[in-house]
């Protein structure tokens, strides 16, 4: 029963787990229980998600782990879901970065523990459930579903401007759905009254009706991303979430975007993704250089890495419009990486901030003198934000950029700029907080990081360096799939 | 074979991360212990490489691992053996090993020993990965890997501003090559559709014509594009003007790596990589020609800077400077065997002076400020030995390592008829003069003449222990020797092999050959050499040096104030670093400020999405007075809206 349905176990089991942990370890006094019971169930929930990537097929192109069922019979609405080489590596991510978030907040989240892991885990599961749902009302039940947890986290658990933080980032959110939906339901009578992904990838549209179509997906898709200029809700989000809302938020939250023009906008809309990749390019483009410079000027560190966040993911969006395997390949790559850096960055903001109660810069000075292990960590981490070769930074962006240049020089120019700009924001900010002389009493009183803390640093540290330096694996069981696509986009312009 | 080329970098690996991470528990001994095993075993396995390549004449070409493959094209770790990576490895490793020893004298006082032991075993194991790589891709692993530790070993001395600042700026300047570099790459890659050497160069020759377009109507030749790009890279790590800002402020960290990282080894891997590239560039005149002036522009001016300087250590930093400028000159001439020759002398005597500059400056406490020192041969006779050995070696004297080499690329220079040669030659000889002039004015300041320092210090001024000694004698022996034993064989005798390629035409070193040979052997070489110009530029700035700073101290002073404007555009290097902080630094900085501030939050944020809130406000107001909530409001509207829809089907059916 388990190998058939892998795929939904691992939805589910987190889902199911999360409404346990509620029930069952509820009150406060409850709250040493209700953290281990959801560290066991995202463990489990991980471990179930491994043989997805062992018994993987990588040479077919076809959904993997399938399963059909009917949902909404009056609607033909299914329960279909299945996963390729494209989603793969994201849903081991989401399962993978749940762990370490309930780790992280094993003794930072002190009031309603039970809710706040409950939370992350139903969260968990919606992700899983949207990476891999095949049916387009299935996708966006997910997806909205998703909003709410979000919503809690921030504007519970936030910081001081935590509503504001929590409105705006669900309305951003939620009007740019509302219209992906519109498209859905037109969609569903194009295709003869089905949801299926697949029945939308055969229709024959014309141009304007796919612009239309692309740019409803665009409302929701690049909001996600997100992409410049609709990004200004992120940096709110990030400084009011607690660490680990905003590790969730940049590590996978942000992917779903980006999955949504593979998943969505390239294989239903060929040609208008085609019509329109200046566009998307352009966009891009601006987010490498134009957040690179803000990123620059930032006092918060939150904000910074969160600035950093958009100008990374202008690689991932970039690199899927320019329509060649490098492009694709190198932005899936990047997403999976950018998910354990700013992951891991935002983690050690949150390690000062525990101590501090600041993530102004300019509070800080000296860290390594009182934190030497931790400086270390640091500075691994913000080395793989500048993208060094070894780290996972680095083999995302070569390969988008290498993809980029083969379309037009000027792309490959403007990206590379983020060895200079990227290295610029992340290592000033590290100088100004880590290195020096100690700045002041709250930091000669720091202690350095222990051994809870260096375990889940110690993680992301191992798969930044893994990724880095053996990033064979992660790619392989993509290729085959990412051909399949460029295919059907090529195929759509083809007389 | 293909096992011991692994355990050459892996031993030093190996020897970094023992260090690094359980340098508590096996303390200072155990880490200087394991990390000096390491790069020890990668210094013997070496020569053991260095034989079979070069007597034995067997080269490898093979990967180690797959580490990614996309779009079909495989990219892999993997290495290539021949006779300039052969050579690369023993250089690396012997300077190396000679600065471990000495680092364990050098730091023996400070807290982060463990870590600079760990840094440094680390720096040999990327500096070796780099030299060692078998394609584009690994070339830039280690290039960055080599400029990471380069960042963390500047900055080693975190709680000092001047380092932290310095560390930064290394960093970024560094960066910018690398954006060149990598677009170097990417253009390699996107054109050749793979980044192995073999494959390359192979192939090189059939994109001889091809052109890139820039923009419209712009075409460009795509191997000179290229060429130009990974040339940035190397103006970035070798510090050729305009990118050399970094390489003076790396003096702030320790004097070991300063010999090691910043003299001998990391910043000769921008000529180490356009020699490799030598089938590349030999395509195109147009690199070559920007190379040769780049190179030569770097050897002449800062020069200069060094003759004004006052910091020990920042005189030879500046003569680094200028003698890589004279290697990118050999390379830009197509004599890259002299490029590489000079990298390999320059390797050990600069290494040596760095050492002998750091030996006194324990013994000053500290202190590095030329004009506190004074007479200190009498207190360190072999230290003081030694600099002149390796002073005599720099300025290139008669029969020292620096006199081949340095030669080779005057001739070499000469010889060339790449467009900029002739500027070259002159700035290659004039530097003669002035590389003399500013390495006399460092002995006579510090080694002659009278004492000037305090009387504390002088009471307690002795020779350095033999650690810090030790490799300095080791390090005179191939300074004084190397050139001699290596002048034929890798100048005119093919000692590189197919390592280097030079076209028919560039091949500058075979007329010198010819010339050589009518002058009859290295012996009458050197006689006929006093009859050369360099020998009497060289004896002048002696000489001058002598006058000015042993005979009449008063004349530097006097001539401080008489020219003012040279001298104080010399003392502030030319403005580059105003004028980089005003340009880059701070605009940037502006940028952002504008982006944010205007862009984000006034235009976006507060126009676009709040002002969308507010126009929503504005409308549901409106609306609010729609909805009076009598029922004959709402059927009137009904009706009219029932209207339009009939009109409206009538209309259109």
């Amino acid at each position: 029963m388990f190998s058939e349905h892998i795929l939904s176990w691992v939805i589910w089991l987190p889902i199911v787990g999360g409404i346990l942990v509620l029930l069952v370890a509820g009150k406060d006094r409850q709250a040493p229980l209700a953290r281990i019971m959801s560290l066991v169930i995202s463990l489990l929930t991980f471990v179930a998600s491994i043989p997805l990537y062992t018994r993987f097929d990588n040479s077919i192109a076809t959904m993997q782990y399938e399963q059909n069922l009917a949902w909404i019979d009056a609607f033909n609405i299914r329960y279909h879901i299945g996963i390729d080489g494209i989603s793969l590596l994201l849903v081991i991510l989401t399962t993978f970065t749940t762990i370490i978030v309930v780790i992280a907040s094993w003794q930072v989240i002190k009031k309603k523990v039970a809710q706040f892991m409950a939370a992350f885990l139903i969260m968990e599961g919606l992700m899983i459930g949207a990476f891999s749902s095949l049916d387009a009302i299935l996708f966006y039940a997910f997806w909205e579903a998703l909003l709410i947890p979000m919503f809690l986290i921030i504007g519970i658990w936030g910081g001081p401007k935590r509503v504001y933080a929590a409105i705006k980032f669900f309305l951003y959110t939620f009007i740019g759905s509302v219209l992906m939906l519109v498209a859905f339901l037109y969609l569903y009578y194009q295709a003869g009254q089905t949801f299926e992904l697949s029945a939308f990838y055969n229709l024959k549209l014309d141009l304007s009706t796919q612009t239309l179509i692309f740019f409803a997906f665009f409302a929701a898709f690049a909001v996600k991303v997100p992409m410049w200029p609709v990004h200004t809700w992120l940096p709110d989000a990030h400084v009011e979430a607690p660490t680990g809302g905003s590790v969730i938020l940049a590590a996978i939250m942000l992917k779903l975007g980006a999955y949504g023009f593979l998943r969505f906008s390239l294989p239903i809309t060929p040609l208008a993704s085609q019509e329109w990749a200046w566009l998307m390019i352009a966009l891009s483009l601006v987010a490498v250089v134009y957040i690179a410079l803000v990123a620059l000027v930032q006092q918060d560190m939150k904000k910074l890495i969160a600035y950093s966040s958009i100008a990374h993911m202008g690689f991932v969006t970039l690199g899927i419009f320019i329509f060649n395997v490098q492009g694709i390949e190198g932005g899936i790559i990047q997403m999976v990486s950018h998910g354990f850096i700013s992951g891991a960055l935002f983690l050690c903001v949150g390690v000062l901030y525990e101590r501090m109660h600041s993530r102004q810069i300019k509070d800080y000075g000296g860290v390594a003198n009182t934190m030497p292990v931790f400086a270390a960590f640091m500075m691994l981490f913000a080395m793989a934000n500048a993208g060094l070769p070894g780290t996972s930074g680095f083999v995302g962006e070569f390969l988008v950029i290498v993809g980029a240049f083969k379309v037009n020089i000027w792309y490959a120019v403007l990206l590379a700029t983020i060895l200079v700009f990227g290295a610029a924001y992340t290592l000033w900010m590290y100088k100004r907080t880590i290195f020096g002389e100690v700045a002041n009493d709250k930091v000669a009183a720091l202690k350095d990081i222990n051994p809870r803390e260096a375990l889940f640093l110690g993680i992301l540290a191992l798969a930044v360096l893994i990724l880095g330096l053996w990033p064979y694996p992660f790619l392989d069981v993509m290729h085959v799939s990412v051909e399949n696509l460029l295919q059907h986009v090529a195929a759509a312009k083809a007389p | 074979m293909e096992n011991i080329y692994l355990a050459i970098p892996l031993s030093c690996l190996i020897g970094s991360i023992i260090a690094g991470l359980f340098g508590k528990f096996i303390g200072r001994s155990g880490a200087h212990m394991v990390a000096i095993l390491g790069v020890g075993i990668a210094f013997v396995l070496s020569l053991v490489v260095f034989k079979d390549v070069i007597f034995d004449g067997n080269t490898f070409n093979g990967s180690v691992y797959r580490w990614l493959e996309s779009g079909g094209i495989p990219l892999e770790i993997g290495f290539l053996i021949d006779q300039l990576s052969a050579m690369m490895m023993v250089v690396v490793t012997f300077v190396s090993l000679m600065v471990h020893i000495y680092t364990i004298g050098y730091m023996k006082d400070d807290p982060g020993y463990q870590r600079f032991f760990s840094y440094i075993a680390l720096f040999t194991f990327a500096m070796l990965m780099l030299v060692m790589s078998n394609n584009f891709l690994q070339l830039f692993f280690g290039w960055e890997a080599v400029g990471l530790v380069s960042y963390l070993l500047i900055g080693f001395w975190f709680k000092r501003k001047t380092a932290i600042r310095a560390n930064l700026k290394a960093f970024l300047v560094n960066r910018v090559g690398d954006f060149g570099f990598l677009l170097g790459i990417a253009a390699v890659y996107a054109y050749f559709g793979t980044l192995d050497y073999g494959g390359v160069f192979g192939i090189a020759s059939q994109f001889k014509d091809t052109t890139i377009n820039i923009m419209p109507g712009v075409d460009w030749n795509l191997i000179t594009v290229i060429g130009i790009l990974l040339f940035i890279g190397a103006m970035g790590k070798s510090a050729q003007v305009p990118l050399h800002v970094w390489l003076p402020d790396s003096m702030e960290g320790p004097t070991p790596i300063s010999a090691l990282i910043h003299a001998a080894t990391m910043v000769t891997a921008g000529v180490f990589m356009v020699a490799r590239m030598s089938p590349l560039y030999e395509l195109s005149e147009t690199a070559l020609s920007v190379i040769i002036i780049i190179g030569a522009s770097t050897a002449l001016f800062m020069a200069l800077i060094g003759m004004v300087q006052n910091d020990v250590k920042r005189v030879i930093a500046y003569s680094t400077l200028s003698q890589l400028g004279y290697m990118m000159v050999a390379l830009g001439a197509s004599a890259y065997a002299a490029g590489i020759f000079h990298l390999m002398t320059h390797a050990f005597f600069k290494a040596l002076l760095f050492l002998a500059a750091g030996s006194v400056i324990i013994a000053m406490h500290h202190e590095q400020d030329m004009r506190k020192m004074g007479g200190l041969m009498r207190y360190m006779p072999i230290t003081g030995v030694t600099a002149w050995i390796g002073t005599l070696a720099l300025i290139g004297f008669p029969g020292f390592a620096g006199f081949f080499s340095k030669d080779a690329i005057i001739e070499a220079a000469h010889f060339s008829n790449i467009p900029g040669s002739d500027f070259a030659y002159f700035a290659v000889m004039s530097a003669v003069f002035v590389t003399s002039f500013y390495s006399f004015r460092l002995l006579f300041m510090t080694f002659h003449g009278k004492p000037r320092m305090d009387q504390h210090t002088k009471d307690h001024l002795k020779e350095s222990p033999w650690v810090v000694v030790l490799p300095l004698i080791f390090l005179a022996i191939p300074s004084i020797f190397i050139g001699f034993f290596y002048f034929e064989p890798m100048l005119f005798n093919d000692f590189f092999g197919s390592s280097i390629a030079v076209a028919k035409e560039h091949d500058v070193l075979k007329e010198f050959a010819l010339e050589y040979s009518h002058i009859g052997g290295r012996g009458a070489f050197i006689a006929h050499s006093v009859e050369t110009l360099p020998f009497w530029l060289a004896i002048a700035g002696f000489l001058l040096a002598g006058l000015f700073y042993l005979k009449k101290p008063e004349i530097p002073t006097m001539l401080q104030q008489r020219l003012r404007l040279p001298y104080m555009i010399l003392m502030k290097k030319y403005y580059f670093d105003e004028a980089y902080e005003f340009v880059f630094a701070r605009g940037a900085r502006k940028m952002g400020q504008i982006f944010w501030k205007l862009g984000d939050a006034t235009i976006i944020d507060g126009w676009i999405v709040n002002g969308t809130a507010r126009a929503i406000g504005w409308f549901s107001a409106f609306i609010r007075h729609i909805q009076s909530g009598y029922v004959y409001h709402y059927a009137f509207a009904m009706i009219i809206g029932v209207f339009l829809l009939i009109t409206f089907f009538i209309k259109l059916r």
